[in-house]
């Protein structure tokens, strides 16, 4: 026992180390018309200093999305937390078409009140009514992206992502002692914790449906093996460790089944697991490579990578019937699609000319936009809410994270301090 | 919207879910595998799971994620007393989204197949690599494609195939940290491993 509690101090101390490693934004491009918005720092009559600046937060997350230029606080003139406070002529003159007012207040029960408002400049009159929320110290985080998810969603009239996380691979040390590590973090980058940690590689990471289990793919005694783990408790189960390729493992919607890709019957194949009964269906039949497997939003379709046309291009397979038809035809090659929430599009990674770039085909039109110009681009993952794509790239010699909107006008990185970062995927909304 | 309503904001703060870890018991929480089919006699035993490991540490609802922090212990290489082989290459080299055995690779792995020949109970695995561009899945499968192909070259010159097997690390395990043509070609191969 003693032995165990000492265990946890040591983790608690890597934590705390990780902690400062967290990623970075840095805003590369926005949208051309940007949303002028103020972000007032909240109010707060208490004396104990507040854990996080509520207001600077949502100020990162609306300015992050790329729709709105938030005016700089050593410009503002007043610095109201109550509307009766507010003289909008102050925000009319400082061209702010919103302004976000706010406050703190401490409760007897550790908690803290957090009331917010939204106002809009020109007709004088609060967007919606005042709203508050009571957060925990350790939560303040949680509250602020509740709130820009709020601003968000009433002002552009579709759902923020503010509140969801990301799931990364971290890859440290060199040849000799290699240290890889499964993390998940705050879609800002922040808080990360650490969800695995092993000296054989670990790739692939893909999230259940609601927020609850990850699956991904980790070597082992140098063979790679596919776990489910569910989150909070670090409870992990095998579930696949065939001979030859144990890879790509896709939660469909339903939570039900993975979508993996086994090599036992020779060459790589895309098959389906039910999770509850372990039961085991082979789903293309090909001696070409299938792989990449990635479930429709309805879930009655597969999309997966296949050169079995000479290059990989992206098919899609009918999970039913399993018949399979071609969907991508521009590019060099395409691998590794995801679509978005509404079906509307396809994201890739398409090669031109040696370049590797994010691609997004629109599937009623067939029309195809290249949404980046980094360099080696890989593993897009799409936001829940369909507005952005993370993916991996490569930046001065080192991997990283970076973020582009599906119409390609806003760009950012999440550089971090130290080791590659790669294998992105956004959360789903949390239930 | 009322007061406390946000259940989700309730939420364990990190030092409460490491204290939780004290007092919850860290476990090995592997559970057991898909049952393997029948047909398959070759699986790999998972050898090093009995001495694993892995331990998980916290609790937590929410935001509070546990670490499961894996050890396995060092596998016990056998370096074998005299090396019948040494001096032959273990390494082969492939080019870009290829997976044709070199005629350079010829006369070495004519030597390993000679040895396996010889030797029928001994084992190798092939361990294919890619090199870092393209996306990661379909680089594992090109480095089984790889491996599979130095398997062939192998078997056609008598080696029984339970002798071997193929094994892909994809871009994972590069042997050059460089971005550029020299990196890549060096990352793109198949290492013999005699186990």
């Amino acid at each position: 026992m003693l032995k165990r509690c000492l265990s946890a101090v040591f983790v608690f101390f890597f934590f705390v180390s990780t902690a400062k490693a967290q990623l970075v934004i840095e805003i590369t491009s926005g949208a051309d018309q940007l949303l002028p918005i103020a972000v007032v720092p909240f109010g707060y009559d208490g004396v104990e200093a507040l854990p996080e600046d509520i207001a600077q937060i949502v100020q990162d997350d609306l300015a992050r999305s790329g729709l709105f230029q938030p005016i700089p606080r050593s410009n503002m003139l007043s610095m109201p937390s109550k509307e009766e406070d507010v003289f909008y002529r102050d925000w009319r003159l400082l061209k702010s078409d919103y302004v976000v007012i706010g406050s703190v207040k401490k409760l007897p029960n550790n908690k803290y009140r957090i009331g917010f408002e939204l106002l809009n400049v020109l007709s004088q009159k609060p967007v919606q009514k005042h709203s508050s929320i009571d957060v925990g110290v350790n939560n303040f985080r949680d509250a602020a992206h509740y709130i820009s998810d709020k601003i968000y969603e009433l002002l552009t009239g579709s759902r923020g992502a503010f509140s969801t996380r990301i799931l990364y691979v971290t890859a440290e040390g060199d040849r000799k002692s290699p240290l890889f590590r499964l993390q998940v973090a705050d879609a800002d980058g922040h808080r990360p914790q650490v969800v695995v940690e092993s000296k054989e590689p670990i790739l692939s990471p893909s999230w259940s449906s609601d927020g609850r289990k990850i699956a991904y793919v980790m070597f082992r005694n140098r063979r790679p093996n596919i776990f489910i783990q569910e989150l909070a408790s670090g409870k992990r189960q095998q579930i696949a460790q065939f001979r030859g390729l144990n890879g790509a493992p896709a939660w469909s919607p339903d939570g039900k089944k993975l979508a993996i890709v086994l090599s036992k019957d020779n060459n790589p194949e895309i098959y389906t697991l039910d999770i509850a009964t372990q039961k085991l269906e082979r789903m293309t039949n090909h001696y070409a490579i299938d792989t990449e497997p990635s479930w429709e939003p309805d879930g009655k379709g597969i999309v997966f990578t296949s050169d079995r046309g000479g290059n990989p291009q992206i098919y899609r397979l009918d999970v039913n019937s399993k018949q399979v038809e071609r969907v991508t035809f521009e590019g060099d090659l395409n691998t590794r699609a995801r679509m978005t929430p509404d079906g509307r599009y396809l994201v890739t990674v398409q090669k031109n000319d040696g370049n590797y770039h994010i691609a997004l085909q629109d599937m009623k039109t067939g029309r195809v936009q290249i949404l980046t110009e980094t360099y080696l681009d890989e593993s897009p993952s799409i936001a829940p809410n369909g507005s952005m794509v993370i993916y991996a790239t490569t930046y001065k010699g080192k991997g990283i994270l970076a973020v582009v909107s599906v119409d390609g006008l806003v760009k950012y990185r999440l550089p971090s301090a130290d080791g590659d970062v790669r294998e992105p995927s956004w959360s789903p909304y949390f239930k | 919207m009322s007061v406390n309503k946000l259940g989700k904001f309730a939420v364990i703060g990190l030092s409460a879910a490491w204290l939780a870890g004290c007092s919850t018991t860290a476990t090995d929480t592997d559970s057991s595998t898909v049952a393997e089919d029948a047909t398959s006699t070759e699986q790999v035993e998972d050898s090093a799971a009995a001495d694993s490991t892995d331990q998980s540490f916290g609790a937590g609802e929410d935001g509070a994620v546990t670490s499961v922090i894996v050890d396995d212990s060092a596998e016990a290489t056998e370096e074998p007393m005299v090396d019948p082989l040494a001096g032959v290459d273990t390494v082969f080299y492939f080019d870009f989204d290829k997976s044709i055995v070199r005629p350079a690779a010829r006369e070495a792995l004519a030597k390993h197949a000679e040895f396996l020949v010889a030797n029928p109970d001994a084992r190798i695995v092939l361990e294919g690599h890619a090199d870092e561009r393209g996306t990661r899945e379909y680089n594992m499968a090109l480095g089984e494609r790889r491996a599979k192909a130095v398997s062939r070259y192998l078997t056609i010159q008598g080696v029984a195939a339970s002798q071997i097997e193929t094994v892909s690390f994809g871009e994972e395990v590069p042997v050059a940290f460089g971005h550029d043509a020299d990196a890549w070609q060096l990352n793109r191969r198949v290492e013999v491993r005699y186990e």
